[in-house]
């Protein structure tokens, strides 16, 4: 028996099945406007929207240790720049959408650098203090609508494809394309070297430090990341809804309180549990939703049961249950197969 | 004379907004949690004694007879049922747990009380007036300042002269050692937690009989008294009365500028203390 025989490797069984039918499934999607009724296209449509946000609120709280309850902030910034650089910057809705992104990550740089000052619980509520900083600065641009908000006029809906059916086919493929971008640029950070100092981090930050790595800055650019991210997310969102107003754009309930739910029931920490967790959000809320209040609360408690008894969510279940990594991101030691006999 | 009324006016609204902070301030003293739920709970007691006012047909105030040991006891139950089991060194179960308690009492309270503005009666106390130099002062929120302030004294005098402030002290400083000397830190972290909504109770009432309420403005409530520990620094009971007074002064003066501008005024004054201070401008402990 030789150390050589051992091989170490990223790569499962199991992960090739994954990615071979994640393809599949991604293939099916892409074609969903051939076979799919228009309101199953809605409907996938929010639910890529808000699997994206889930994996950008997963990669922040699971990952670099920064529990935010203010991504509203951004959703909502992402929302109001697609209406405000369309209607008066008379960009193309593409355009604005990619603007919005770059305009997302300028604006959390001045954010980040104020509220990194506070720590753990502080920095969360220290989040949602921006996030009401932005609704009600928002509410005060009488041009965008003011308080009652503004709807996207016809011509610049038009300007996207000018028959209804193409539309709609345009921003579920839109939506499609930011979550599979999304999960992807999550998956590879996370295999990066970036991504390593930050699971470092993640699990022990004082030796992470004492390894050299810089966590301020660290933390700092999946923050900025992140925040460009759900911005676009946010501008696409928008362009569905085509209608914005501060109470939506910036509202903690639709796109923070949901978010932390799918990502806590999924699982935290992972990058299975915001796809798993999304799909169970959207199967309770379809079969649930007629409840209204009554639903809010089991998702309460469903979450609360979840962080206590099963801190990993349903993937973490699974994981420990089956030894899975769909996603692989750590290596593991092979070891070669007569070393059982010896 | 009108700008020393708004500041004026701000001081004594800084008071409810202490108030809002002090149980806040209290529990994060004594075992770092930071409840996200508690702006809900501010509201939870104004329905209370919304409550209680309107089947006992008490007023407002002597309804904190009952809504404050109710408040208390709910409180005590809710740490040693639930909170408990999320302290440790791991930051997101308390976190998340608080977060989903607020869902659920932000819910809950819909259900119950549908989501129609409600206000609590006080007769003659919501209109009377004091004219001062030239001033005309509310008795309410010369009232509402005055509570503040003696609950904050009452708080602090807890802490440094009790059996019960000792036990506090002993926990924040070092559980486990607490814990080897004969104290239950589960229980102490109970009575804190009942302390804690017992001034969260006086807090709700005198907010319901202030303003009308609804079941969604928790979290406005929970920010305001954030930004007044904040601005107060962390772990210091008379700093965060202070945080309140300036949050309060910031507001009536964004307020009197442009109506629109009164809450914005408070959070901008908020984090330009976060920007030349962080540590909020008389901290006692890191956090």
């Amino acid at each position: 028996m030789s150390l050589q025989n051992y091989s170490v490797t990223r790569s499962s069984k199991a992960a090739r099945v994954a990615a071979v039918l994640g393809a599949l499934c991604v293939i099916l999607l892409i074609s969903a406007p051939w076979w799919a009724g228009r309101a199953e296209m809605r409907l996938l449509g929010e639910l890529f929207l808000y699997l994206a946000l889930a994996s950008l609120w997963n990669l922040m709280a699971g990952y670099a240790g920064l529990v935010s309850v203010g991504q509203q902030a951004f959703v909502g910034f992402g929302g109001y720049m697609l209406f405000a650089l369309t209607m008066f910057g008379g960009l193309h809705p593409f355009a604005a959408i990619a603007l919005a992104g770059v305009l997302g990550a300028l604006v959390s740089v001045p954010v980040a650098v104020l509220i990194f000052r506070l720590r753990g619980a502080y920095f969360a509520i220290g989040t949602w203090v921006i996030a009401e900083v932005f609704r009600l600065g928002f509410a005060q641009v009488s041009a965008l609508g003011g308080g009652s908000g503004s709807s996207l006029p016809m011509a610049i809906v038009k300007s996207l494809a000018s028959k209804r059916d193409m539309r709609e086919a345009l921003s579920y493929w839109l939506a499609l394309g930011a979550a599979v971008l999304v999960v992807t640029c999550v998956y590879l950070f996370l295999r990066s070297r970036q991504g390593l100092a930050l699971t470092a981090i993640r699990d022990n930050e004082l030796a992470a430090k004492s390894l050299g790595i810089d966590i301020w800055r660290t933390k700092f650019t999946v923050y900025v990341v992140t925040s460009a991210l759900t911005a676009m997310i946010g501008a696409l969102i928008f362009l569905q809804k085509l209608r914005i107003s501060p109470d939506a754009a910036f509202s903690v309930n639709d796109w923070t309180a949901f978010v932390i739910f799918i990502v806590v029931i999924g699982g935290i920490g992972t990058i299975e549990g915001p796809i798993i967790g999304t799909l169970v959000f959207f199967a309770l809320r379809e079969t649930l939703a007629d409840l209204g209040t009554i639903y809010l609360i089991v998702l309460g408690i469903v979450a609360i049961v979840v962080m206590l008894k099963a801190p990993k969510g349903i993937w973490g279940l699974i994981r420990t249950r089956f030894d899975l990594q769909l996603f692989p991101l750590g290596y593991r030691v092979i070891a070669p197969k007569d070393d059982k006999e010896a | 004379m009108d700008w020393v009324n708004a500041i004026v006016q701000g001081t004594l609204l800084g008071g409810l907004y202490a108030l809002f902070a002090a149980g806040l301030s209290l529990i994060f003293g004594v075992m770092r949690l930071v409840n996200i739920a508690h702006g809900d709970l501010i509201v939870m007691a104004a329905y209370l004694g919304l409550t209680v006012t309107a089947t006992v047909g008490l007023h407002p105030l002597a309804a904190l007879a009952i809504v404050v040991p109710a408040m208390a006891l709910i409180g005590y139950v809710l740490q040693r049922g639930l909170l408990n089991q999320t302290l440790g060194e791991d930051l997101l179960p308390p976190l998340l747990v608080t977060f989903g308690l607020s869902v659920i009492l932000q819910n809950g309270l819909l259900e119950v009380y549908t989501a129609d503005p409600q206000k609590m009666d006080a007769g003659a106390l919501e209109t009377a007036s004091i004219a001062m130099g030239g001033l005309t002062l509310g008795v309410l929120p010369v009232l509402t300042f005055a509570i503040a302030v003696a609950v904050i004294w009452a708080l602090q005098w807890t802490f440094y002269h009790t059996a019960v402030g000792r036990a506090f002290r002993a926990v924040s400083d070092n559980q486990d050692i607490a814990q080897l000397m004969g104290l239950n830190r589960r229980h102490v972290f109970g009575l804190a937690m009942a302390l804690a909504l017992g001034v969260t109770a006086i807090a709700g009432i005198l907010l319901g009989i202030r303003t009308s309420f609804d079941p969604s403005i928790g979290g406005g409530r929970l920010i305001f008294g954030f930004e007044a520990v904040i601005i107060g620094g962390l772990g210091n009971l008379w700093g965060t009365l202070a945080g309140g007074v300036i949050l309060g002064i910031a507001q009536t003066v964004g307020a009197k500028i442009d109506p629109g501008f009164q809450i914005l005024a408070g959070h901008l004054a908020f984090l330009i203390i976060l920007a030349i201070r962080p540590n909020g401008l008389f901290p006692r402990i890191a956090a």
